[in-house]
């Protein structure tokens, strides 16, 4: 088997497995696993609805894959971005609702708002560690909680004691008749437009300038980078600076597409957490991103459908989608086990 | 070696499709009957639970007990046609899963729970067909049908009853999330101390959230140790600590006088210590009988859209759950006095606290 096919053979090997596990799981538990194949399939791909749906659950995951794998690729592990999601998200929200724009400058200036939020949220990290050499997975976890509790408070005193802020203006969503019309009234949003572009914005800055190459030259090995003359500090900050930006778009994502306003919340929302995985499933770099956040999106998009159209509960399905991902993610294993079965046979 | 994997692989696959394949048909089969039986003329009614989920022991349990006995009192199946309900993990699931119930014809839609507006409002000016009932909080909507509690009403005799049975003359209320449902449940709570014992002051603490039990845990700690009696609790999940707390307290020494009282549904056994139980009463919070009540009217024809439908004590909303003897017969008749009272409008229990 040469190299290429078992690259392809291995997600799809993975994926059957998973599958395969999952449907015992079901077995055992009483529930038609094919049934609710069928349901998990129709929910992300069944109607235009459910499609619509699907894309807006993969867009924030997309930003939030892509502000990990970012500070992924300069050594960095940025556990903030659900923090720096959720101040993008308020950020948004708020610009969105307090001020009136034409459309043309009032939509960008609210993503660019939610930017600046999770970038300033990855930069008090990202300073702290560049300085002091705090260690950034202590001090971005515990910015998630003053972003949560925070944002809570500012939801508060904004809305005037409410638990949720008012609506933004019609000219800052991303929303539009036209996409609700094709996919019969889904919340489907332009911020996969947005998501896209970004993909495509890091892409640019790792491979193709200058700074691109001084951050993952830092993520390979920060001492060779220094001796060659690099800002090892300089490069740390602007990476969480980065990465931030990237997840505080991901929470524009929330504000300005799916929800139109931010309501106080007493927990995480779990797409910065997620987007560890997603940027680990995609290896790092932004193309493979996109088809983690494709993955992930649609099953927890999909399996929704499990419990509406074959009547396996809630709890059930987050098991077999929670080992579907499992399998996928420990492809290294299935790429031995198959290039161990080629060398056999060549042997033989 | 290989040709016999090959073959075991290939019979496991035709098992498992045997196998899996006599389960579908019998489904097929139960489906099809199913919905021979429900006929358009029957009324078919779903919910959609906010994150809490479906056993929450509080509001989206209640709701989905109202549900069921509507769907056996009507012989409705659980199904299309019938009756159903999808759990949200996540606020963003609210719109999707009341659009999935939309398009599966259902006739009246619940959302359950204040955090459910915004979606309700979404897709009911969308659906402009279908109708839906949104409990806990008001919406405008000519399909939309508001279902609100009068919380203070029961929470003022849960109050009578903290005042009459504490022995330390120190009562106190922990509270979940600061917003106007909770602040009812305080306001009357309040008002019923204070209606047996106007000197008596409630020691009131918010713990900001419905899910962290450690939250109401430090509370209630913070409130026995100085001498409180009994905590009346309304933070959903976060009162499990207020409960933990006093069980603990009653293991330790069983003369420990601490009580609860719990909210929502009956938390009797949530109290229960060996063989004593620290739960005084539990004010109930009849959605059961509210959803029902609802699907009743709009079964008939006269959904109240755009109405917002209230439940007191004089409709069944509210109660004071069975105290199983921990509370004597002449305070309970005092309480059933206070309640007649109150459900013929003879005193007016007031919704809002009282600013200081």
């Amino acid at each position: 088997m040469s190299n290429r096919f078992i690259n392809i053979l291995v997600p799809v090997v993975s994926i059957i497995l998973g599958l395969i596990v999952g449907a015992i799981v079901m077995v055992f538990s009483g529930y038609d696993p094919i049934k609710a194949y069928i349901a998990l399939w129709n929910g992300i791909f069944g109607s235009p609805y459910a499609m619509g749906e699907t894309i807006r659950q993969i867009s924030p995951y997309i930003l939030a894959g892509l502000a990990v794998a970012f500070a992924f690729r300069t050594g960095l592990f940025n556990i903030g971005v659900e923090g720096q999601l959720i101040v993008g998200w308020f950020a948004a929200a708020y610009i969105g609702m307090a001020v009136e724009l034409p459309a043309i400058i009032h939509l960008p200036l609210a993503l660019l708002a939610a930017a600046v939020a999770g970038a300033l949220w990855g930069l008090i990290p990202g300073i702290l560690k560049a300085r002091f050499g705090v260690h950034e997975v202590i001090v971005t976890i515990m910015m998630n909680y003053i972003a949560l509790h925070t944002v809570n408070a500012l939801i508060k005193s904004i809305s005037g004691g409410s638990y949720k802020t008012e609506k933004i203006h019609e000219t800052a969503s991303l929303r539009s008749e036209f996409l609700s019309n094709l996919t019969d009234f889904s919340t489907l949003h332009y911020g996969i437009l947005v998501a896209l572009a970004m993909v495509i914005v890091m892409w640019f800055i790792l491979e193709k300038t200058k700074t691109g190459f001084e951050l993952k030259s830092v993520g390979f090995n920060d001492q060779a980078s220094q001796y060659a003359g690099m800002n090892v500090k300089k490069n740390i900050v602007l990476s969480m600076l980065i990465s931030g930006a990237f997840a505080g778009l991901g929470g524009a994502m929330e504000a300005l597409g799916t929800f139109g306003n931010i309501v106080s919340r007493s927990a995480f929302t779990g797409i910065g957490f997620d987007g560890i995985a997603v940027a680990l499933l995609g290896a790092n770099t932004p193309l493979g991103v996109v088809f983690g956040a494709s993955l992930f999106g649609s099953l927890t998009y999909g399996a929704g459908n499990m419990p509406n159209e074959a009547g396996v509960p809630i709890e059930i399905v987050s098991i077999v989608i929670a080992l579907i991902i499992l399998f996928v993610a420990s492809g290294y294993i299935i790429r031995v086990v198959l290039s161990k079965m080629s060398k056999k046979k060549e042997a033989k | 070696m290989s040709k016999r994997k090959f073959g075991l692989a290939l019979s496991m696959v035709l098992a498992a499709g045997t196998i899996l394949g006599a389960c579908g048909t019998d489904k097929d089969k139960g489906d099809s009957s199913s919905k021979g039986d429900a006929d358009k003329e029957s009324f078919s009614i779903a919910m959609v639970t906010d994150t809490g989920g479906v056993d929450d022991k509080s509001f989206n349990q209640s709701a989905w007990k109202g549900i069921k006995e509507y769907g056996a009192a009507h012989d409705l199946k659980k199904g299309d046609g019938g009756f159903d309900y999808l759990q949200s993990s996540e606020a963003a699931d609210y719109a999707p899963n009341l659009n999935k119930l939309v398009q599966r014809e259902f006739d009246l839609i619940y959302g359950i729970g204040f955090l459910m507006k915004d979606a309700i409002e979404e897709i009911a000016t969308q659906r402009k067909d279908t109708h839906f009932a949104l409990v806990d909080e008001v919406s405008d909507l000519p399909n939309v049908a508001s279902i609100m509690f009068k919380e203070q009403e029961g929470a003022f005799l849960a109050g009578v009853a903290a005042a009459k049975m504490t022995k330390s003359d120190k009562i106190g209320f922990v509270g979940g999330m600061k917003i106007p449902v909770i602040e009812r449940f305080e306001a009357g709570f309040v008002a019923g101390v204070a209606a047996v014992k106007p000197d008596l002051e409630v020691d009131i603490q918010y713990t900001g959230d419905f899910a962290k039990a450690e939250l109401g845990k430090a509370a209630a700690n913070r409130m026995y140790s100085s001498g409180v009696d009994i905590i009346f609790h309304a933070a959903g999940g976060s009162g499990n600590g207020v409960f933990a707390e006093a069980k603990e307290r009653k293991k330790a020494d069983a003369n420990a006088n601490v009580w609860v009282i719990g909210v929502d549904s009956d938390q009797y056994e949530e109290g229960q210590v060996g063989d004593d139980n620290i739960t005084l009463t539990s004010m109930l919070k009849r959605v059961d009988n509210a959803v029902k009540e609802v699907a009743e009217l709009a079964a008939k024809g006269e959904f109240p859209g755009g109405e917002v439908k209230t439940f007191g004590l004089h409709d069944d909303g509210v109660a004071l759950a069975d105290s199983r003897g921990a509370i004597p017969e002449d305070v309970l008749a005092e309480i059933d006095e206070f309640a007649k009272k109150i459900s013929e409008g003879e005193i007016e229990v007031p919704e809002f606290v009282k600013k200081k």
